[in-house]
């Protein structure tokens, strides 16, 4: 993990298993199915619902600054917590928690490298007990917008052409083939992707067992697709959880700066009337 | 507890490429569907052995898989 930008924003199996339940360590597991927790997991490790505790439940939006601060003190988590994120799917939404953390100002989150799968993989000790933790005081900071997309910047990027559009989601999705990943429900009215953008599935950047690739091997796969850090970059996929994990990569193991997490991603560009859509393989040119 | 005789294997539904994980904890044998690409879970199941574990996943991920519209491009 060492010739990362960031190797601090990593924690591997190992170390968690030696630091989960140190008590400036909090580890929290983050599942697309919440109930995995439930089966087994790091001893120590608390658990967040994405749909109930990592998104407004009313309106379509991140936590505000308010749910946020709960959030972090029933999980006691205080603002000197070495909190270290893991789940399933690759750490998909742990990514989506570890976003939102680093937009309210968290200095020290980590994730898992490898994730919920490495772990079980392993073979190592998990605990279907729920720990009991005393509330802390957190204090927010922001949010820092400069990591989070919005609609009108998007349309600003395929206007100008002066910023890098990451579609990570899978090639049947980008093409519009599909509407959603195999078996999922249908959200969005039309396929296709944001006109401009590279295909760059955010599973190209794992290996087998679900760690990150190489600082290298990563440099190589965006490079490739002319996201070299020269310039701005949004990352969007349905619905904001797996480009987080592309941002992740991106802003945090490559170091490149103005990286952006679009979560209105596709279940908002999709349904929009009039917005432009692109169909089949990428049009343009790479950048 | 351990996570035991952790194993994974390839297969195909309904022409998608799907991934079988299975696992003991304990008494239970745990498993989950996914697809390929994108590594979205199509069903997580439980059950004695792991034959049943994983024949209760592929069945869901059948009823689920098939339901997709493949629309042209």
């Amino acid at each position: 993990m060492a010739d990362y930008a960031h190797p601090e924003a990593l924690a591997s199996t190992e170390w968690v298993a030696q630091h989960a339940q140190d008590p400036h360590v909090r580890v929290v597991e983050v599942d697309v199915d919440t109930t995995e927790y439930s089966k087994g997991h790091v001893p120590g490790a608390v658990a967040w619902n994405w749909t109930t505790q990592l998104s407004d439940t009313v309106r379509r939006d991140i936590l505000s600054k308010h749910q946020f601060e709960n959030l972090m003190s029933e999980a006691g988590i205080s603002n000197a917590t070495t909190v270290v994120l893991y789940g399933d799917n690759n750490n998909w939404f742990a990514a989506w928690a570890l976003w939102q953390m680093k937009m309210y100002g968290h200095k020290d989150v980590r994730l898992m490298n490898g994730g919920r799968k490495k772990w079980l993989a392993e073979g190592r000790d998990v605990s279907t007990g729920v720990p009991s933790v005393a509330h802390a005081t957190y204090t927010a900071s922001g949010p820092d917008n400069a990591l989070r997309a919005f609609l009108d910047q998007v349309r600003a990027a395929v206007d100008g052409g002066h910023t890098g559009l990451v579609d990570v989601r899978s090639p049947a999705e980008f093409t519009g083939e599909i509407l959603a990943p195999p078996g999922l429900p249908e959200t969005c009215q039309r396929g296709g992707h944001i006109p401009g953008a590279r295909s760059i599935p955010w599973g190209k950047a794992c290996n087998d067992d679900g760690t990150f690739k190489s600082y290298d091997e990563l440099k190589a796969l965006y490079g490739g697709e002319g996201i070299d850090g020269s310039k701005p970059v949004i990352a969007y996929c349905r619905i904001g959880e797996r480009s987080s994990h592309t941002w992740f990569v991106l802003s945090e193991l490559l170091g490149y700066n103005h990286v952006r997490n679009y979560d209105g991603s596709w279940t908002e560009w999709g349904n929009l009337v009039g917005a432009p859509v692109e169909r089949g393989a990428a049009q343009t040119a790479k950048a | 507890m351990k996570v035991e005789e952790y194993q994974e294997r390839k297969l195909e539904i309904e022409g998608w490429p799907v991934h079988l994980t299975s696992y003991r904890i304990g008494e239970v044998f745990h498993c989950t569907a996914d697809n390929v690409s994108p590594g979205a879970a199509l069903a997580r199941t439980s059950g004695a052995t792991r034959e049943e574990a994983e024949n209760k996943a592929i069945e869901r991920a059948t009823e689920r898989l098939g339901r997709t519209r493949r629309h042209p491009v």
